[in-house]
């Protein structure tokens, strides 16, 4: 059962950066993009997320409540020493869920969206931005349970290159997600070139963060390369997402939106795959060397069998019912969004 | 402010957020069901727009009510991370199935808000009565967890170890049927009180008359005898807490001795130093009958309880008279609008009772906060009663306070922002929703 328990969580967080990481890039490309296209940008992407978006956000709080309810002591241990980040994420996810809110259901449309749009866009930025500084920090082995003061144990656990360095290749890798979604929503060619054109330059943006992050992690003395290439799945799993981005470059040529998006998904699952593989089962890299461990600290024996079948029979009635929304919703997108 | 003070505040603010929109979004989608139900029957105009203009209410209340949930589960851990290192395996049961139940809401919303001229009207209708049928569902798992600890079960406390857990068995604790009951209940009467009270200002205001009128009776109905419910459910609860948790009670009571006939306390100064009540209209043996159903039955005193485990016992009475008393004031205002309903059909048209209305608009949601201060402060200086001091689960961060602060500062802006949008809703539903006003003819 623990298995089972364990892939719902690794589902759920794979699910969160994808569905809710392209959700983000939707800020985040509104944030870059020129004044003059923003309307255009924000009206396609809105149509497509629209039903979709609060599901989106579901999959966070079903990684949480797994981790807490079935690892405490991982749980209790990243709020502890990365309150902080954790506090600041929580203040992206409150400003822009509500900001979203705020400016699709304002009756009157007049200066105040002119508040909600800069905080849409900023917290889009953020969310991601401290949603990576949390996961590297969590392995790059800086959390001391030992530390004795207050920057050692709650500041130093998280402010260094590689988290940082992760912080922005997540946001790229929402903005990534974003663009290549939203060329499967546009409706003419005229903009369909546009968001190919910005899908080519964020693939580089995307490689170019990548690269910051070993170099990173080079100046704080992770072996990162080692972890990634050392063993073999992580290294099959890297080699098949390079792949995957050829195709996708030829894919970009002969506009074939929906291959895209399954591509953009493989490349994304693979980097977690490989970056989550090489420390299976430890999860969270203490400074001390007592890693916290997916199957040594788990709940007891009947946490975690009900927690399995909650989960089982929930993903019963959830699953079926979120692909038909999503289909519905994907079918009739030729219609503007109900409002 | 110390970290602790400002940890419980932080955590008592949250909740106190998180519930409103909570409720909100609990209960609105069975009005906008209703609403939708006579639409699809009846094909007046007036309750489509009503529907739609709920609808809207919906998805702001739902999205802010989801963040400030989302806030919330981080925040267990943030600020007490010894209680949920322990408590999470055994309580988390109501938990993991609260995720799914809220997954289905937040799909069936999607549907919802989403589908109008899209699918199948029934079906359509159909989603809007899951959205709140899983809502119902959340509210009461999230509650049986709170009520764990009141009343913990499902593990062995040995040597300060948490053995044999059994998650159901937690779960399905004494406390967590008198407090799901009670707590929807609540939801209903502090809602329906809310969405009544403003439809009938505006009615009071001549703007929309029609729809206006026919939403308020929607919500009335709704709220009146959710209210007459609630005096019955509160009973359920008393003497479920008089059985658990005799010190909850004695504090609510202001109850200092343990006596039997024991009198019911109403107001009063309770003076915890001197163990007495100055001020107070006693009325005897009302309190033995309340708690065990006999007159002449005992109830247990503060001076059973060891002084370092006694609650706080200003703050709980002082919650519990005004969460009473504003169920009574409602109940009566029930009775009246019942009056009206079968007998005096001229008095629905009269000002005074859309007037009391008015002024009851927040009188539920005002018992809810009292109620909730009742039982958590009541509980003190437990976290899991019995088992765990909250002053040991408190994180071992220090700088809480400015955490609080900001936390607070940005409750007070979206609380701001939200009654913003919703005046802005309201004073705009002439021109988007009320098609039996001239303004919207172009609208169709
Ligand atoms: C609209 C709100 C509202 C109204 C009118 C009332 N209550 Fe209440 N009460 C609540 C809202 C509430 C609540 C916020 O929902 C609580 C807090 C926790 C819970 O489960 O319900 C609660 C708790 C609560 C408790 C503590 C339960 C516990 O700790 O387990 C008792 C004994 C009562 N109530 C009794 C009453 C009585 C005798 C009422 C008579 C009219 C009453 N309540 C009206
Ligand atoms: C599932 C529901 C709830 C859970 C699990 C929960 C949990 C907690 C926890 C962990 C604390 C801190 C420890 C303590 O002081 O007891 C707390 C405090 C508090 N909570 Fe709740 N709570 C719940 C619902 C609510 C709600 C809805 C309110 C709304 C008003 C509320 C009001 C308070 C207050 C006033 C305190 C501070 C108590 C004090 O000052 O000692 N609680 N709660
Ligand atoms: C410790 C206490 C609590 C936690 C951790 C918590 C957690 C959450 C979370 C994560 C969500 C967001 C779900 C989504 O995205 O749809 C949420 C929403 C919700 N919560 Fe809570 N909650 C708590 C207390 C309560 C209480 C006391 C109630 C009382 C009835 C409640 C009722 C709801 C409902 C009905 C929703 C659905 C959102 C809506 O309809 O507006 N929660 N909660």
């Amino acid at each position: 059962m623990i298995y089972v328990v364990i892939v719902f969580l690794w589902t759920a967080i794979l699910l969160y950066i994808l569905l809710g990481g392209a959700d983000f890039g939707a800020g985040i490309i509104e944030l870059m993009t020129a004044k003059t296209n923003k309307a255009k940008t924000r009206k396609t992407m809105y149509k497509a997320i629209g039903p979709i978006w609060e599901a989106n956000h579901m999959w966070l709080i079903i990684a949480i409540v797994i981790l807490f309810v079935g690892f405490p002591k991982i749980y209790t241990t990243i709020s502890v020493y990365l309150h902080i980040p954790l506090v600041c994420m929580l203040l992206g996810i409150i400003a822009r869920g509500t900001a979203f809110v705020f400016r699709n259901y304002d009756a009157v449309k007049d200066d105040m969206q002119k508040i909600y749009t800069p905080i849409f866009v900023y917290s889009s930025l953020i969310t991601p931005f401290f949603l990576g500084i949390i996961a590297a920090s969590s392995v790059s082995g800086q959390i001391d349970p030992e530390a004795g003061d207050f920057l050692s144990a709650y500041v130093f656990s998280w402010l260094n290159w590689f988290s940082i360095a992760v912080g922005i290749f997540t946001v790229s890798i929402c903005g990534f997600l974003a663009t290549i979604f939203i060329i499967g929503q546009t409706d003419n060619n005229g903009d369909r070139q546009h968001f190919i054109g910005k899908a080519t330059r964020t693939i580089f943006i995307v490689m170019f963060c990548g690269a910051l992050v070993f170099l990173a992690a080079h100046i704080e003395h992770i072996p990162l390369a080692t972890w990634i290439f050392g063993d073999t799945p992580g290294l099959i799993a890297i080699i098949a997402a390079s792949i995957s981005l050829v195709i996708m470059i030829y894919a970009l040529k002969r506009n074939k939106p929906i291959l895209l998006r399954l591509l953009a998904g493989f490349q994304v699952t693979m980097i977690l795959f490989a970056a989550t593989y090489t420390h299976f089962p430890d999860i969270v890299l203490l400074k001390n060397g007592n890693n916290l461990s997916l199957l040594t600290h788990q709940g007891q024996f009947k946490t975690i069998e009900s927690l399995g079948y909650a989960l089982l029979i929930g993903s019963l009635f959830i699953l079926p019912a979120l692909v038909y929304l999503i289909y519905i919703f994907q079918k009739r997108k030729e219609e503007p969004a109900g409002h | 402010m110390d970290d602790f003070l400002a940890a419980r505040l932080q955590m008592a603010f949250s909740l106190g957020f998180h519930i409103v929109f909570a409720c909100i979004g609990m209960v609105m989608p069975f009005f906008m069901t209703v609403a939708h139900f006579y639409w699809l029957k009846t094909k007046k105009i007036v309750y489509r727009d009503i529907t739609k203009a709920w609808s809207k209410g919906v998805a702001i209340f739902f999205a802010t009510g989801a963040v400030s949930g989302t806030v919330l589960s981080f925040e267990l851990g943030l600020l007490w991370p010894k209680f949920m290192e322990h408590a999470g395996p055994i309580f988390g049961m109501p938990f993991s199935l609260e995720g799914t139940a809220f997954f289905i809401e937040a799909i069936a919303l999607g549907f919802y808000l989403y589908g109008w001229n899209k699918i199948n009207p029934w079906f359509h209708w159909a989603t809007g009565v899951v959205v709140g049928i899983s809502g119902l569902a959340s509210g009461i798992l999230v509650v049986a967890a709170n009520a764990w600890m009141n009343s913990p079960a499902g593990f062995d406390y040995i040597d300060g170890q948490y053995l044999n857990i059994d998650p159901v068995k937690a779960m399905f604790n004494e406390a967590w049927f008198s407090q799901s009951l009670h707590m929807c209940v609540a939801a209903f009467v502090s809602t329906g009180f809310a969405v009544a009270g403003v439809h009938a200002l505006m009615i009071l205001k001549g703007k929309n008359i029609q729809f206006h009128s026919k939403a308020f009776k929607i919500a009335a109905v709704f709220a009146t005898v959710a209210a007459c419910l609630q005096p019955i459910s509160g009973d359920i609860s008393a003497k479920d807490v008089a059985k658990r948790q005799p010190e909850k009670l004695a504090a609510m009571e202001a109850h200092f001795h343990t006596e039997r006939n024991a009198p019911l306390i109403i107001g009063g100064i309770p003076d915890t130093a001197a163990r007495k009540v100055d001020y107070a209209i006693k009325i005897p043996g009302l309190l033995s009958f309340m708690a065990t159903g006999d007159f002449n039955g005992e109830v247990k005193g503060l001076d059973q309880v060891p002084k370092d485990e006694q609650p706080p016992v200003a703050v709980t009475h002082y919650a519990f008279q005004i969460m009473v008393g504003l169920g009574m004031a409602m109940v009566l205002l029930a009775i009246l609008y019942f009056v009206a309903l079968w007998k005096k059909k001229q008095w629905l048209n009269s000002n005074w009772l859309l007037k009391l209305f008015v002024v009851a608009t927040p009188l539920g949601f005002i018992a809810l906060e009292a109620g909730w201060t009742v039982t958590e402060v009541g509980r003190q200086p437990w976290i899991i009663r019995g088992v765990m001091r909250t002053a040991d689960a408190v994180t071992p961060m220090p700088g809480i306070a400015y955490s609080f602060y900001l936390f607070t500062a940005v409750y007070i802006s979206l609380s701001i922002i939200v009654s913003l949008l919703l005046y802005r809703q309201i004073s705009m539903v002439g021109k988007l929703y009320d098609s039996t006003s001239d303004q919207s003819k172009s609208f169709l």
